[in-house]
């Protein structure tokens, strides 16, 4: 059985179209890369697939269970690692862990071990105490990770992890996170716009543009039906030249006022 | 309830920790309590009204909470934004739960602000009639905190980014302040005012500290806590609503 199931989902926001009939399927243990260009439709789509976000229509199911009507099962399912950090940077490194395992449920005595295994596992054990609002970004990615893992996840998402990050940092997230796969067999699911990154860690391609799927297989399937010789080549065939914009959300805006209002009184 | 109590505590953390903002929100208060405790004592004095620090000191905390509870429920805003709230929203708990944990949370937090300015208030001479009902006075506080969460929660998850922030500041916070009878008598007022003030449950809070802090009351107990018990949970109610509908 597969552990993804995405059956014609479609998404609409008002008048504009983000998804229009993705289907796709993720087998157990499987690295699993979603590419497309910006405003394709990826995240878009993993947030329905996260419970984030109610698909206009479709049918999805992550391990067998509902996003829609067994939500709950689907996030014990599941650890996301988003675009954009999701930390608490007034909080420890070590209290961001502790509070999403109270939030995921996992008994006291598991997850005292298991937030210290892990947060020497991504090398941050010497920094558990420190705010986490002194931690640089590959820091904090490193910590988000490790806080997907904390609950024993079947499917890890990975919505462009790599964003940003050196590439000391990305070979050593990389080479954690393939040895994880090997080991436990969790199924990892992830957005990228590094081509290279993907034609070398992932072992299927799913290629979204306009909110449709439009190839997929491995990344040597993908190269020899584009007659391409590398991944970047077969991407660029397969989704043409044109550059992408992507509407700004109001995360620059907010962004801005931030700055303007940090230090305030309200932070 | 160990989820709503880790988001609970997430709130006091964050609160806690971040001294500029404590320090930062007793300044307005103190400014009120100086400029017009001192500026209208005499006149509110000559009117037969008596001390006007006494009078108005509960109107004051009233302040304090209604700020400290609406920014608190706002708060959620810039969680949003910035991440953290997407990381509760594909946790494995009802939105619920999530919402009463920040809502309580907040309105500790609120509460505690109110509390500094009560003790605040008693170096300006200012000191409640029996002692003995101070922690009801407390108590007052925090329902009036819970309310005024509840209220920025659901304003919040409305609210894509802080943009209506100035328009919820002048046309929401203020009015909900200066028309609560925090800084006048509602008694004698013209009827237009006075019908205002019943519709704004800030002066239900601000009335039953009142009547526990200086036995002063325009209300009466009875009807503040019922006004202010119905109102919590009916903003409560729709604050979870709210909440609920968040899609990231």
């Amino acid at each position: 059985m597969n552990i993804i199931e995405v059956n014609n989902l479609v998404k609409e926001f008002g008048d504009t179209v983000a998804v229009r009939g993705v289907s796709f399927s993720v087998k157990p243990g499987e690295i699993f890369a979603f590419l497309g260009p910006n405003g394709a439709g990826k995240s878009t789509t993993i947030k329905m697939l996260t419970t984030l976000l109610r698909p206009t229509s479709g049918e999805m199911l992550l391990g067998g269970h509902n996003p829609l009507t067994e939500s709950d099962a689907v996030r014990h399912s599941f650890g996301i690692v988003f675009q954009d950090p999701s930390l608490d940077d007034e909080l420890t490194a070590y209290e961001n862990l502790e509070l999403h395992g109270v939030l995921y449920d996992v008994p006291k005595y598991i997850r005292r071990d298991r937030i210290h295994e892990l947060l020497q596992f991504v090398d941050l054990h010497d920094r558990r105490d420190d705010f986490v609002k002194t931690f640089s970004g590959g820091m904090k990615r490193r910590l988000e990770i490790a806080r997907g893992l904390l609950h024993h996840p079947k499917i890890l998402f990975l919505d462009e992890p790599t964003l940003g990050l050196d590439p000391q940092t990305r070979n050593h997230m990389w080479s954690y996170l393939k040895d994880l796969n090997a080991k436990e067999g969790i199924t990892i699911f992830f957005t990228t716009h590094y081509m290279e990154e993907a034609d070398r860690i992932a072992q299927r391609i799913a290629v979204i543009d306009h909110g449709k799927i439009v190839a997929s297989g491995t990344p040597a399937e993908l190269k020899s039906q584009t007659n391409a010789s590398n991944l970047e080549e077969a991407f660029l065939e397969l989704t043409g030249k044109n550059i992408r914009n992507e509407e700004a959300g109001s995360i620059d805006n907010m962004r801005m006022a931030r700055r303007m209002w940090g230090g305030g009184k309200r932070r | 309830m160990k989820t709503i109590y880790i988001l609970w505590l997430r709130q006091i953390k964050r609160y806690v920790r971040s001294k500029s903002r404590i320090i930062g929100s007793l300044g307005q208060p103190v400014l009120y309590l100086i400029s017009l405790g001192y500026g209208f004592g005499p006149i509110f004095e000559k009117a037969g009204q008596g001390d006007y620090i006494q009078f108005l000191a509960p109107g004051i905390i009233g302040m304090s909470i209604i700020f400290t509870a609406i920014f608190s429920g706002i708060e959620i805003i810039w969680d949003r934004q910035f991440g953290f709230l997407k990381e509760t929203l594909v946790a494995p708990v009802s939105r619920f739960n999530i919402m009463l944990g920040r809502t309580f949370g907040g309105a500790t937090v609120a509460t505690i602000q109110g509390i500094i300015v009560f003790l605040i208030a008693l170096l300006f001479g200012f000191s409640p009639f029996a002692w003995s009902l101070v922690p009801v006075a407390f108590l007052v506080m925090f329902l009036t905190a819970l309310l005024f969460t509840a209220l920025g929660t659901a304003i919040a998850s409305l609210l894509e980014d802080m943009q209506g922030f100035q328009l919820i500041m002048n046309f929401l916070i203020m009015p909900l302040f200066f028309l609560s009878g925090a800084l006048f008598p509602l008694q004698g007022l013209p009827s237009a005012l006075t019908t205002v003030a019943r519709f704004d449950p800030l002066s239900y809070g601000i009335d039953a500290l009142r009547h526990l802090l200086i036995n002063f009351s325009y209300f009466g107990l009875a009807t503040d806590f019922a006004v202010l018990g119905i109102v919590a949970f009916a903003f409560i109610w729709i604050g979870s609503y709210f909440f609920s509908r968040i899609q990231a």
